[in-house]
C-alpha cells in the first residue's frame, strides 16, 4: 500500500475504539441514524446524485492531493455512506475506522461542494451524518471527543474553570485600562444591549483579544455584558465530533444565557464555526428555526461601527494584508462584502483572494478538522496546498482571519509551506488604528 | 406485438411514469416533514433564484469553469427532451390516436439531435472510463443506466435509416422507449424529478437563510 | 424558585411602607461624582436603598448605599446585590484573597476564589462557590464544606438556606484521558459529601422542598440520559433529558425526557403527560401542585406553554421563556417572543402591545392582575394588564405589589434620581 501522510497516524479515538466493536452493535447503530435520525435529505441526495463527479473541483482536499479520486466530496461518500447503504451496516470495525477518518479529517463540512453540484447535493450533511454514526459507535479522534467531553462537562471548550473565566475577564479589565482608563468588562449586567460572546480559546490562550474588545466597545459607546456563569461559550465541537445532544445543550444555555441577561442581540467574537453552531445547527436540533434571540457575527459588527461612525480611523494600517473568507461566515452568511468593507476601511493595501467570497477556499482547518490534533495535522497540511497557493498569489504579509479555526489553520499553512506571512485577527488591527475619542482618554 | 408496443405498452409506460414519479416526488415532500428542517426554510423566491442559474448554461460558476463539459450536457439534455416529444413520427402517433397534435422538427434536424445525443451518451461513457475521479465513483449500473438511455436513440435511428427487419426494430424501439419512460422514477434517473426539489432546497438554505449565492 | 420568592415578597411587604406617594431616596449625579467610576445598580427588596460598587481610586473598591458607602475598601469590590432579606452584599477581594462582604462586614474565612452568589428564598442564607488550594466547594454563609472537589459546576441551595449541591468531580482526569471520562468521574455532593455513584455527567442539582431529596440529571454513557434522585438513577434510559424540579407538596421529581425522538413529560421515571412534543423544557408547579406547565414547541419552530399536558393554542415563532403561575394556580403567563419583538401572553393569549424587551410577568396577589416591566426606545415602561404606563423610566426595577394586592411599589430612575414610588393599582398607569 501507498505510504501516505494519513497512513501511519496512529489515534487511540480510533483505533482502540473501532477495534472494539462488534457487528451487531455497528449494524445496530447504522440501521438507527438511517431510519430513525434521517429522512427525505439522506434518501433524495442518495437517489439523486448522478455520480458526474462535477463536485470534485470544490474540493480543497482534493486539487491538493493532485485530484485523487478518493478525496473528490463524491469520493468520501462512496467510500462511507453508499458502502453503508449498501451493506445494510454490517461492516467491521476496520471499516468503521476509515470512514470515521475521512468524515473527521478529509472534510471539513465547508459545503463549497454544495455550490458546485448541479442539483445542490450537501455532501457536508451526508458526512456529518457519517460522524454522527461514528460518534453514537465511540469512535471519533480522541482529541475532537476530548474537545466535545469538555464541552459536556464544562460548557465551553477548553475545560476553563468558572473561576478562572471570572478572573480573566477582571484582568483583561484591567489590561485594556492601561489602553483606555474607562474601559470596563461589564460582567452580569441585565438589560444591557448587547451580550459578547467568545469561544473558550479567547480566556485560555488569547486573553489580550477580549482587552481588545473592551476598547473596541468602549470607543463605540456600546451598552454590553459579559456572563459571569457558565454559557459565556459559544463554541461547539460537539456539532462536528456528531454528540447533537451535548451541541443542543451547549447552545441551549447559550441562548438562555443571553435571555437571563435580557441583553437584545448577541454579539460574537471572530469565530466561524462558533456563528454556525450557534445561529443554524444548535437551534435547528432544539427546534427554533432562527435563532431566539438575534446574533451578530464580528464581521457584521464592526460594518456596523465602521459604516455608521461610530468608530473612526485614525490612520490606516500599512502592512499590505490580504483575507480568509470563513466558510462559515461567508458562504454561510453571506459576509463577505462586509468584510472587504471592514478591511478597506482599516487597512491602506489589500489585496483580494481568487477564489473568494462564497467560493473561497476553505482554510482545511474548520468543521472539526484542526481539533482532531497533531496526530493529524500533516494530513491537513497535505490537504491544503491550494490555500497556500492562494495566499502566495496575493504577495501580502498578512492575512486577516476573523475566524479562530482559520487562524490556527492559515497560521500552520503559512508554516508548512513556508510563506513568510502573519495571520491577524481584524480586532487586532482595530484598535491599532481606532480614533480614541478625548474623553475616554482622561 | 407491434400492435400492443404500439398501443397499451406506450400508455402502461406512461402509467408507470406519471404514478411513479408522483409517488417519488410525494413521499420525498412526506419524508422532509419528518426530516423537520427543511420545508420550514423554503421560500419560492430563492427556490427559483437558484433554479434560474442552474438551468441556465453558465449560469453557474461550475460550468463556467468547464465549459466544454457544460455545452455537451446542455446539448445532451436538450436534445434528449425535446427529440422524442418533437420528432414527426411520434407526433403523428399521437394525433392518431387523440387527434391532437404539434409543431414538429424538420426530419433531418430530430436526426441530428438524436445522433448528438447518442455521440455525448458515448462521451459520458468514455469520460466515466478515462476519468479517474468519475471511475472511482462508477458502477456497472452507470453504464447500464446510460445504455438505457441510449437504446431508444439508437433504435430510433435505426428505424429510421431502416437499418435492420423494420418491424422488430420498431418494437425494439418501442420497448425501449417504454422502458426508458417506465425507469425514469426508479433509477438514477429520477434525477430529473428531485432537480427542482435539491436545487430549491440548497438555493433557500444559502439564499434565505444564510444570504449567500449557490452558484 | 419565582413562586417562593413571591411568598416571602408577601411576607416580609406587610411591614414595607406602603404609604401613597414618592420618595427620592439618592442623586445618582451626586454619587457619580464622588467616586472615580460608579459601576452595576442594584435596589433593595423593600425599595428603600439602592447600591453599587464603586471606585474610590487605583485598586480601592467599595460599595455604595443611596449616597453612603461601606466604610471598608477593597481591591477589588464588585457583584454588590441585596438579598431577599435586604442585605446587601459584595465579592471582594483583601489581600489578593477572596471573600464575600455582608453589609460592609466580610467574612472571615478567605479563598483563592468565590463566585456565583445565590441565596436562599427567604434571604437568611448566602453561598458562593469557593476555591482553595485548587480544590471546588461550597461555602454557605461564611462556612466551607468540610471537603473540596477537583471540579465543580452547579450548584443549588434548599429552600431553606441550610443545605448545599453541587456536581463535582470526584477523581482525577488527565488531559484527553476520553475512557475515564466515560467510564465516569461526576457525580453530586450534598453539603460536601459526594454520592456513591459516578457518572459521565451530572447537571443542574435541585432539592425538593423540604430540602431533603437531591434530583439531577445525568449521563450515563455518549447517548444515555436519566435523572438521578439521592444518588439513584431512574431506571430507563433516555435520549437526552432536562433540568429536574421537585413538586412542592409530594416531592415527586418532574423533567422532561427525549423518547424515540420527541420530548415528554416524566414523573419519577413515569410518563406523566401523553404528549410527545418536539421540545419541553422549563416546567414549573403551581403553588399548590396540582397544576403544571412547561415551554413547549408542538411542532418545529414554534413555541407556546402547555398547562397540564394541553398547549396554548397561540404559538410564537421566536421564544417562549419560563412560565409563570398566579399564586391561586389560576393563571398562566410567560413571557414570550416573536418577529423579534418581546411581550408576555396570559393564559395563551399575548398582549397587544410589544418591546424591545421585557422582564417576568408579576402577579397580584389575589392572581387577577398582571403586571411587568418593559423596554422601548431605551426607556422603561411599565405594563399593567395589558396597558402600557404613559411615564417612561431611565431603569426600572420589578414592580412589588403590597400583600393586600391594592398598592404596587415602584422602583425606578429618572431624572438622575433613585426613587421608590407607592401607588395604588388603579393609578398605576397614569
Ligand atoms: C429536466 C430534467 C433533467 C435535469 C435537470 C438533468 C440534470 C442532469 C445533470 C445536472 C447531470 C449531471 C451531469 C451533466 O450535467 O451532464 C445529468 C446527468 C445525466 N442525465 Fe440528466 N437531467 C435531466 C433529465 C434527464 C433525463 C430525462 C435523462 C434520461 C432519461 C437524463 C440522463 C442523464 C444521464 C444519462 C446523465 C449522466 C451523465 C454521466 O454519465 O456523466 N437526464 N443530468
Ligand atoms: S471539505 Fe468541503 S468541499 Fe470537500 S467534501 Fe467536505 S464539504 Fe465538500
Ligand atoms: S456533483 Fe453532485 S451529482 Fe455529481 S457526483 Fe457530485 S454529488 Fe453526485
Ligand atoms: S475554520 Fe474558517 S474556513 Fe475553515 S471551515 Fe471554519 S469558517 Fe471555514
Amino acid at each position: 500500500m501507498k505510504e501516505t501522510p494519513e497512513s501511519k497516524v496512529v489515534d487511540p479515538g480510533i483505533d482502540e475504539t473501532s477495534r472494539r466493536l462488534t457487528p451487531e452493535k455497528i449494524q445496530r447503530v447504522v440501521k438507527h441514524v438511517l431510519n430513525k435520525e434521517t429522512a427525505s435529505r439522506l434518501q433524495v441526495y442518495l437517489d439523486t446524485c448522478v455520480r458526474c463527479g462535477l463536485c470534485a473541483e470544490a474540493c480543497h482536499t482534493y486539487l491538493s492531493r493532485d485530484k485523487d479520486p478518493n478525496f473528490s466530496p463524491v469520493g468520501k461518500v462512496k467510500a462511507t455512506l453508499w458502502e453503508l447503504v449498501k451493506r445494510d451496516g454490517k461492516v467491521d470495525g476496520e471499516f468503521v475506522r476509515n470512514m470515521a477518518r475521512i468524515a473527521f479529517t478529509e472534510c471539513s463540512v465547508c459545503r463549497r461542494c454544495s455550490m458546485y453540484c448541479p442539483f445542490g447535493i450537501d455532501i457536508a450533511y451526508l458526512l456529518l451524518t457519517v460522524r454522527r454514526i461514528c460518534s453514537l459507535l465511540g469512535v471519533v479522534p480522541l482529541y475532537l471527543q476530548d474537545t466535545t467531553n469538555s464541552h459536556a462537562a464544562t460548557q465551553n471548550q477548553m475545560w476553563v474553570q468558572q473561576d478562572e473565566w471570572i478572573d480573566t475577564l477582571q484582568w483583561q479589565e484591567e489590561e485594556s485600562q492601561f489602553e483606555i482608563p474607562s474601559c470596563r468588562i461589564p460582567l452580569e449586567k441585565e438589560g444591557a444591549d448587547v451580550m459578547y460572546s467568545v469561544i473558550a480559546p479567547e480566556p485560555k490562550i488569547l486573553a489580550q483579544l477580549l482587552g481588545n474588545m473592551a476598547q473596541i466597545f468602549a470607543v463605540a459607546g456600546e451598552n454590553w455584558t459579559m456572563p459571569a456563569t457558565d454559557g459565556w461559550d459559544n463554541s461547539n465541537m460537539a456539532m462536528y465530533s456528531g454528540d447533537f445532544e451535548i451541541m443542543g445543550r451547549v447552545e441551549r444555555l447559550h441562548w438562555e444565557t443571553a435571555a437571563r441577561l435580557r441583553v437584545k442581540k448577541i454579539v460574537m467574537g471572530e469565530c466561524g464555526h462558533a456563528f454556525r453552531g450557534a445561529v443554524y445547527d444548535g437551534p435547528r436540533w432544539l427546534g427554533w428555526q432562527f435563532p431566539p434571540i438575534p446574533m451578530v457575527h464580528a464581521i457584521e459588527y464592526y460594518y456596523d461601527l465602521l459604516s455608521s461612525g461610530r468608530i473612526k480611523v485614525r490612520e490606516k494600517y500599512k502592512e499590505h494584508v490580504t483575507i480568509q473568507d470563513p466558510c462559515n461566515t461567508v458562504r454561510g452568511r453571506g459576509l463577505g462584502d462586509k468584510l472587504r468593507y471592514v478591511v478597506n476601511a482599516l487597512c491602506e493595501n489589500f489585496t483580494d483572494v481568487t477564489p473568494k467570497q462564497e467560493h473561497n477556499y476553505c482554510c482545511a482547518a474548520g468543521g472539526g478538522v484542526i481539533n482532531c490534533g497533531p496526530p493529524w495535522k500533516r494530513s491537513r497540511m497535505v490537504s491544503n496546498r491550494v490555500k497556500a497557493e492562494q495566499l502566495a498569489a496575493t504577495g501580502a504579509d498578512i492575512v486577516i482571519t476573523p475566524c479562530h479555526n482559520c487562524h490556527s489553520g492559515i497560521e500552520d499553512i503559512i508554516g508548512h509551506y513556508d510563506l513568510g506571512m502573519h495571520v491577524k485577527f481584524i480586532s487586532e488591527i482595530m484598535v491599532e488604528v481606532m480614533e480614541v475619542p478625548e474623553h475616554l482618554k482622561g | 406485438m407491434y400492435e400492443f408496443s404500439r398501443g397499451p405498452l406506450v400508455w402502461i409506460a406512461f402509467a408507470i411514469l406519471f404514478v411513479g414519479s408522483v409517488y417519488r416526488i410525494v413521499s420525498a415532500i412526506v419524508l422532509a416533514r419528518k426530516d423537520k428542517v427543511v420545508l420550514p426554510y423554503m421560500k419560492w423566491k430563492f427556490s427559483l433564484r437558484s433554479l434560474f442559474h442552474w438551468s441556465l448554461p453558465f449560469g453557474s460558476h461550475n460550468m463556467r469553469i468547464r465549459p466544454a463539459f457544460t455545452v455537451l450536457s446542455f446539448l445532451f439534455h436538450g436534445c434528449l427532451l425535446l427529440t422524442p416529444l418533437l420528432t414527426l413520427g411520434h407526433v403523428a402517433l399521437v394525433r392518431e390516436s387523440w387527434g391532437i397534435s404539434w409543431w414538429s422538427l424538420p426530419d433531418g434536424l430530430s436526426t441530428m439531435m438524436t445522433i448528438l445525443v447518442i455521440i455525448v451518451g458515448v462521451f459520458f461513457v468514455l469520460r466515466r472510463i478515462a476519468d479517474p475521479t468519475v471511475r472511482f465513483v462508477t458502477s456497472y449500473l452507470d453504464f447500464v443506466l446510460v445504455i438505457l438511455v441510449l437504446a431508444p436513440f439508437v433504435t430510433g435511428l435505426m428505424a429510421y435509416y431502416q437499418v435492420g427487419n423494420y418491424e422488430t426494430v420498431m418494437i425494439v424501439h418501442m420497448w425501449a422507449g417504454a422502458i426508458w419512460l417506465a425507469m425514469i422514477p426508479f433509477t438514477r434517473i429520477a434525477h430529473m424529478l428531485f432537480f427542482p426539489l435539491t436545487r430549491a432546497y440548497m438555493g433557500c438554505e444559502f439564499g434565505h437563510v444564510r444570504s449567500a449565492r449557490d452558484w | 424558585m419565582t413562586l417562593v420568592r413571591q411568598e416571602i415578597h408577601e411576607m416580609k411587604a406587610k411591614n414595607w411602607d406602603w404609604q401613597i406617594g414618592t420618595r427620592v431616596l439618592a442623586d445618582l449625579a451626586k454619587v457619580r461624582s464622588s467616586y472615580a467610576r460608579v459601576d452595576e445598580l442594584d435596589v433593595s427588596p423593600d425599595g428603600e436603598l439602592i447600591a453599587a460598587p464603586v471606585k474610590l481610586e487605583e485598586g480601592s473598591f467599595t460599595a455604595c448605599i443611596n449616597e453612603e458607602r461601606w466604610p471598608d475598601s477593597y481591591e477589588i469590590c464588585w457583584f454588590v446585590r441585596f438579598t431577599p432579606a435586604g442585605k446587601l452584599i459584595a465579592l471582594v477581594r483583601i489581600d489578593d484573597e477572596w471573600t464575600v462582604a455582608v453589609d460592609g462586614v466580610p467574612w472571615e474565612e478567605r479563598f483563592e476564589y468565590v463566585w456565583n452568589p445565590r441565596f436562599s428564598a427567604d434571604g437568611s442564607s448566602v453561598a458562593v462557590a469557593s476555591k482553595r488550594d485548587n480544590l471546588y466547594g461550597i461555602t454557605i454563609n461564611g462556612k466551607p464544606w468540610g471537603t473540596t472537589f477537583q471540579g465543580m459546576r452547579d450548584f443549588c441551595i434548599s429552600p431553606d438556606g441550610t443545605r448545599s449541591a453541587a456536581t463535582v468531580q470526584v477523581a482525577p482526569l488527565a488531559e484527553a484521558d476520553v475512557p475515564a471520562f466515560f467510564a465516569g468521574v461526576w457525580s453530586v455532593a450534598v453539603d460536601g459529601k459526594a454520592w456513591n455513584n459516578r457518572f459521565v455527567n451530572a447537571w443542574n442539582p435541585v432539592f425538593s422542598s423540604d430540602g431533603q431529596k437531591v434530583a439531577v440529571e445525568i449521563r450515563t454513557d455518549i447517548c444515555d440520559y436519566a435523572i438521578a434522585v439521592d444518588g439513584d438513577p431512574w431506571p430507563s434510559r433516555y435520549g437526552g433529558v432536562w433540568a429536574p424540579i421537585c413538586h412542592p407538596v409530594d416531592g415527586g421529581v418532574i423533567a422532561p425526557a427525549r423518547l424515540d425522538g420527541a420530548w415528554v413529560l416524566m414523573k419519577d421515571g413515569n410518563q406523566m403527560w401523553d404528549g410527545r412534543y418536539n421540545q419541553l423544557w422549563l416546567q414549573q408547579c403551581s403553588r399548590d401542585g396540582k397544576r403544571v406547565a412547561a415551554v413547549v414547541s408542538p411542532v418545529f419552530g414554534k413555541w407556546t406553554v402547555a398547562v397540564d399536558d394541553v398547549p396554548w393554542r397561540r404559538v410564537f415563532g421566536d421564544m417562549v421563556q419560563q412560565p409563570v403561575f398566579s399564586p391561586d394556580g389560576k393563571h398562566v403567563a410567560a413571557v414570550v417572543k416573536e418577529n423579534n419583538r418581546w411581550t408576555i401572553a396570559l393564559d395563551g393569549e399575548p398582549v397587544a402591545a410589544d418591546f424591545d424587551m421585557i422582564w417576568d410577568p408579576v402577579f397580584s396577589p389575589c392572581g387577577s392582575h398582571v403586571v411587568a416591566r418593559a423596554e422601548r426606545g431605551g426607556k422603561y415602561l411599565v405594563l399593567y394588564d395589558g396597558r402600557t404606563g404613559r411615564t417612561a423610566y431611565d431603569r426600572l426595577w420589578e414592580p412589588v405589589f403590597s400583600s393586600d394586592g391594592r398598592q404596587v411599589m415602584l422602583r425606578y430612575v429618572r431624572d438622575d434620581k433613585y426613587c421608590r414610588q407607592v401607588v395604588s393599582l388603579n393609578d398605576l398607569l397614569k
